[in-house]
């Protein structure tokens, strides 16, 4: 303690945004005559370099040693003012926010009440900056490697990144391969660049970067400990295949027994696959993999005389007694890149996909159109669930090209109905692309897109969908209600919104464009890691503005579709910025641990230990001492473990564990000037 | 007992957990929705850090009703401090209502982080809940120096 408490009390005014409701002057006036408060003031931003002077100016002046500012959330600005009480020479801790902002002046419209409770909320900071303490800032090392959880185009660019900063990079992705979505594309808008041709370079590059260790078809455990000391666990799943033999030849894939009879994820269920797999032919790594549910071997016991695929096999890679590996290390920051799902089109019935073969979503055309795709990128009309096979000697009908294709925009985007009241921010742009490369592929087959409103915000966006236009695809505006079956032909009911006019519109396709959604599994981090979600489910960021790619979590980081949808650009450059914002504590090399952590008063505690019972980071223990010459136990903290819950301090029963900041004697002065009638 | 008024405005005394609810109230603020001006916040890093002492307090040292809000079960920051905060508030219930208190005045709820719009709607539940028994007299009030 600095002796007597001395206050100075700074009231901001916020331009209007509490200066508009709130009467700061009269705040003002009833801060200064509250007790110890030594200066009160007003300013129009406090948070600015004039506003901060303010308060230095007055340390020095008026030898303050407590400070209250009343302003904004201590969400927003707390690190703000601790910094200006530092470089006042003052103790960061003796700050006290008084939130008259958020949860006044934006909340409250009648001046008189907003004003009224203004002066409670400052009064509370005061008394509560009566009792402040002054806190170590304790620093501990930060661990110079980070785990990115997910290799998909933003996972691979955040890797890329800080290996080559020099930094150590786990890059753990669950599926066989890296590439994620983006190896699914075909081309990319507006420029259409081949997706592989730029993202390919990357997978191998990751793959053989000697600062990242890569970790596919492995998923993360477990995570304990805090920034810059993180202990992961990772499960690296069993192939079944060893991966330092396997050449990638293919020979076994050939021969499988389930070749051809398995739904390829990677071509969204058109392409088929066997129980040994190599997803993609420019997978990273090129090895295969056997999927155990599939596999005869593994899951009936039994593939014929003997398994075909480790007879065909030179290199001696099938090992069916491979086990999952369990693998530790310790990390100092975590970058969470862990994609999206494309929005299950059966969510809307009245588009019948699922009942009609040539209903499709767009991912699922976008592997119609990709040359490495199951057609080879052709597009032609589906026959799903029919066997391919013909007859040995019988010559198979060529597959019919569709002659119309019709593209229906927003289907679970900006739809409340189905809970996504979000724009997918890709659908509009990706719809085009799509429409271009159909009129390219097949030349005199009418392209037609239903659409609300086409958002082409990004560069070069507006341009494209000019373009596209040009090249003789027909927009009509308006959500269809219905897709049906006329004969051959799907029949799309519309109203064309423009002209008002109901329509029914033949076609042998549809696409549809599907939003973007949370991962199903998302919750499986959210349980790893804390992170919070926002209302439509993507992870949440600290600060939509000035926080993007940080969590509440420290050290913990987010980039790409896993916290909203993007396009590539904008999930790449996220990337870059996590990738930046996961390097500033591993090049600092120290960051600054929680200081309102939990003390004990040895002389008072009794050793009962529930504060050891409810701790939930194991922080607390018990430990032999002596007390008037007698052996007694007591509880003592392990700051480095302690975040500063408080729950021991809640527990305790002779108030005798306390935490630094939310002390019993802070708070309850608090409640006192809150109560106040 | 409790003496029902029209005019009366309770004081409530809400104690938000850092990560969950201080925030919905915040994003209510940033969203700029309305609501009562009866409740007055004191922010806590965790509901599980809320002592049955701060709620019995409270309601000796004039505040009509008294809010406890954290993360929902199972996003705790902390892992389960809400959990604590759950139970503590199940036992404390029940000691209130044999103090005479009536279950009104004490409210607990999960709002999120991204739950404005819910922070409203529990504002506006608890503030008619403690209009509907009137003001808080059961217990002496003391003015503490502190």
């Amino acid at each position: 303690m600095n002796g007597k408490p001395k206050i100075g009390v700074y009231v901001c005014h916020c331009g209007t945004n509490i200066a508009g409701v709130v009467n700061v002057e009269e705040v003002v006036q009833f801060a200064s005559t509250l007790p110890d408060v030594v200066v009160a003031r007003n300013y129009s931003y406090m948070c600015s370099d004039p506003g901060q002077a303010l308060i230095t100016d007055d340390i020095e002046k008026y030898g303050l040693n407590r400070v209250v500012v009343a302003s904004c959330s201590p969400r927003m600005h707390e690190p703000t003012f601790r910094k200006t009480l530092l470089s006042g020479g003052l103790n960061p801790y003796f700050l006290e926010m008084a939130n008259i902002r958020e949860q006044c002046s934006w909340v409250h419209e009648d001046p008189i009440a907003a004003t009224q409770k203004a002066k409670r909320i400052v009064e509370a900071a005061v008394v509560k900056a009566r009792r402040l303490e002054a806190l170590d800032v304790k620093e501990v090392d930060v661990e110079p490697a980070c785990l990115i959880i997910g290799a998909g185009i933003a996972g691979i660019q955040a890797a890329l990144d800080i290996a080559d900063a020099g930094f150590k990079v786990y890059l753990v992705e669950k599926s066989p391969t890296v590439g994620g979505h983006m190896a699914q594309l075909d081309k990319t808008f507006p420029t259409l660049d081949c997706s592989a041709c730029i993202l390919t370079p990357k997978m191998v590059d990751v793959a053989n970067h000697p600062n990242i260790e890569l970790m596919t078809y492995s998923q993360v455990e477990e995570i304990s400990g805090y920034i810059g000391n993180f202990d992961v666990k990772v499960r690296k799943k069993s192939r079944f295949v060893d991966m330092d033999k396997c050449t990638g030849c293919g020979a076994c894939a050939d021969v499988c027994r389930m070749a051809g009879r398995i739904p390829n994820e990677f071509d969204e269920g058109i392409g088929m696959r066997g129980a040994i797999y190599l997803p993609f032919p420019q997978a990273v790594p090129a090895k295969y993999t056997i999927d155990k549910e599939n596999c005869l071997f593994l899951s009936k016991g039994k593939c014929g005389e003997s398994p075909r695929c480790k007879d065909a096999c030179q290199a001696d890679a099938i090992n069916f007694d491979l086990q999952d590996e369990i693998v530790e290390f310790k990390v100092g920051t975590i970058i969470v890149a862990t994609g999206y799902d494309v929005f299950d089109a059966r969510k809307k019935p009245e588009y019948a996909y699922g009942v009609y073969d040539n209903v499709l979503t767009a991912l699922e055309f976008e592997r119609l159109v990709n040359a490495s795709g199951p057609t080879g990128g052709k597009i032609v009309m589906l026959e799903r669930g029919k066997k391919k096979k013909k007859k040995e000697g019988e010559e198979a009908e060529p597959p019919k090209v569709p002659k119309s294709i019709t593209f229906i925009q927003c289907v679970g985007s900006r739809d409340k109905s189905v809970g996504n009241e979000y724009c997918s921010r890709v659908c509009c742009m990706y719809t085009a692309k799509l429409a271009h490369l159909a009129k390219d592929k097949i030349p005199d087959c009418e392209v037609t897109i239903f659409y609300m409103d086409v958002r082409a915000f990004g560069k070069g966006f507006e341009e494209f969908y000019d373009r596209v236009r040009r090249e003789g695809v027909r927009y009509i505006r308006g959500n269809p209600s219905e897709i049906f079956k006329r004969g051959d032909k799907l029949v799309v009911k519309a109203e064309d919104t423009l002209t008002t006019t109901p329509l029914e519109h033949e076609t042998d396709m549809v696409v549809l464009s599907v939003g973007l959604v949370p991962r199903s599994d998302n919750r499986e981090i959210i349980d790893l890691l804390k992170l919070s979600q926002s209302s439509d489910l993507f992870y949440l960021e600290a600060h939509p503005k000035l926080r993007p790619v940080d969590t509440a979590s420290d050290g913990v980081f987010l980039a790409g579709v896993c916290q909203g949808p993007k396009d590539i650009p904008d999930a790449v450059a996220q990337a870059k910025g996590a990738a930046s914002a996961a390097m500033i504590p591993m090049a600092s090399g120290k960051v600054k641990v929680e200081a309102q952590t939990s003390e004990v008063n040895e002389a008072t505690c009794r050793g009962c230990g529930f504060c050891v019972a409810v701790c939930p980071f194991a922080a607390i223990e018990l430990v032999e001492t002596t007390r008037n010459g007698w052996p007694v136990k007591v509880a003592r903290v392990n700051e480095a473990l302690c975040k500063g819950c408080g729950a021991c301090a809640a527990a305790c029963l002779s108030g005798s564990i306390q935490q630094r900041s939310f002390k019993d004697v802070q708070i309850l002065p608090q409640i006192q000037a809150l109560g106040v009638k | 007992m409790a003496e029902k008024n029209n005019d009366f405005e309770p004081n409530i005394v809400a104690f938000l957990c850092n990560w969950c609810s201080y925030a919905g109230a915040d994003l209510a603020g940033t969203s700029r929705i309305q609501y009562p001006p009866n409740v007055r916040v004191i922010r806590v890093m965790c509901s599980g850090r809320v002592n049955p002492l701060f709620v019995m307090n409270a309601l000796q040292q004039g505040a009509d009703g008294v809010l406890i809000s954290g993360c929902h079960p199972g996003d705790c920051h902390y892992m389960q401090g809400n959990y604590y905060a759950r139970r503590r508030f199940a036992l404390m219930r029940n000691f209130l209502e044999y103090l005479g208190v009536e279950p009104e005045r004490v409210r607990m709820s999960w709002v999120s982080a991204s739950e404005g719009a819910k922070w409203k709607e529990v504002i506006e539940e608890v503030v008619s809940g403690v209009k509907s028994v009137g003001p808080m007299n059961k217990f002496q009030r003391r003015q503490l120096n502190w």
